[in-house]
């Protein structure tokens, strides 16, 4: 939680400062976030390939695991297509690659930003805020009403940070390798869903 | 795009190679947090100067509280299925 609040003190802080003009102009006229994007997108890249948990996780438990990220990206892409027929302005496309930020604010707004558009990009960050938002405040709940892997699911990329003490202490520790092995799971699977769809 | 993704997978490959040295792997988690903070910030100013983005931030903020919505709705109630059918009856 404290990593997510200085993260959006990060942008409310340029959020400010580019509003009131305070900058001086060629940092705003002169993109270098192109640039930029590349090498975070390298370094995430370095650590998703040096961290081999996952494949041990793997070694441990049976295929099955596999089954909660999966019913986070399906469940995620049904519920959305259905909200999709509610929200005017917004093309079908558009919806599918904010929900497919599964919670990773961070990653899925900066690469909707430099590869499509900025205002999606600020829907984006907001929506995946909100879902860990959501998940951090109703995990409990869920697991009365709809059972263990609910607040997993919900959490989604967030699952295996933000979102797992809550998790863990919703579901119980049992629960706690599923979680952070699905986070680690959509954490990979961001970065290639959202820019897969965006190319469509 | 491709180029995003081409880039990943290159650095996927360096990391696997990395995966023994600690303290690279440390510094370059590190370097990401700020690269996070950097580019967030450089989006929070390129908003902030967009005045057409400025007006329609509450439209943008409803719109993302219905995909969240819609996101969360759909994956809990999956969940339930998926637990109920594949995990529930395991732990008795």
């Amino acid at each position: 939680m404290k990593g997510s609040l200085i993260i959006l003190g990060f942008f409310t802080a340029g959020l400010l400062l580019g509003y009131n003009n305070l900058l001086p102009s060629f940092l705003i006229e002169n993109d270098y976030s192109n640039y930029a994007l590349y090498f975070l997108m390298f370094l995430v890249g370095i650590s998703i390939g040096a961290d081999t948990k996952a494949f041990q996780m793997l070694k441990n438990h049976n295929l099955k695991i596999f089954l909660v990220p999966l019913t986070t990206v399906v469940g995620t892409a049904i519920g959305i297509s259905l909200i999709y027929l509610i929200i005017p302005g917004l093309s079908f496309k558009e919806v599918q690659a904010v929900g497919s930020g599964y919670g990773y604010y961070s990653l899925s707004s900066i690469i909707i930003t430099e590869t499509y558009s900025k205002s999606l990009g600020v829907v984006a960050l907001l929506s995946n805020v909100m879902r860990e938002i959501s998940t951090l405040l109703l995990a409990p709940l869920m697991v009365v009403y709809l059972g263990k892997i609910a607040p997993i699911c919900s959490g989604g990329a967030t699952s295996m940070d933000t979102t797992l003490p809550i998790i863990t202490k919703a579901s119980g520790k049992d629960y706690a390798i599923i979680s952070l092995f699905h986070g680690i799971v959509l954490t990979i699977l961001v970065p290639f869903i959202v820019s897969l769809i965006l190319s469509l | 795009m491709i180029t995003v993704v081409a880039i990943m997978t290159a650095g996927i490959v360096l990391g696997y190679f990395l995966r023994n040295k600690t303290r690279l792997i440390k510094i370059n988690d590190k370097l990401i947090t700020w690269a996070i903070y950097l580019l967030l910030f450089i989006l929070g100013v390129g908003i902030g100067a967009n005045e057409i983005i400025m007006k329609s931030l509450p439209t943008l903020g409803l719109k993302a509280l219905a995909i969240t919505i819609g996101g969360v709705v759909g994956s809990i109630i999956l969940a339930w299925l998926t637990y109920i059918k594949f995990f529930k009856s395991k732990e008795q």
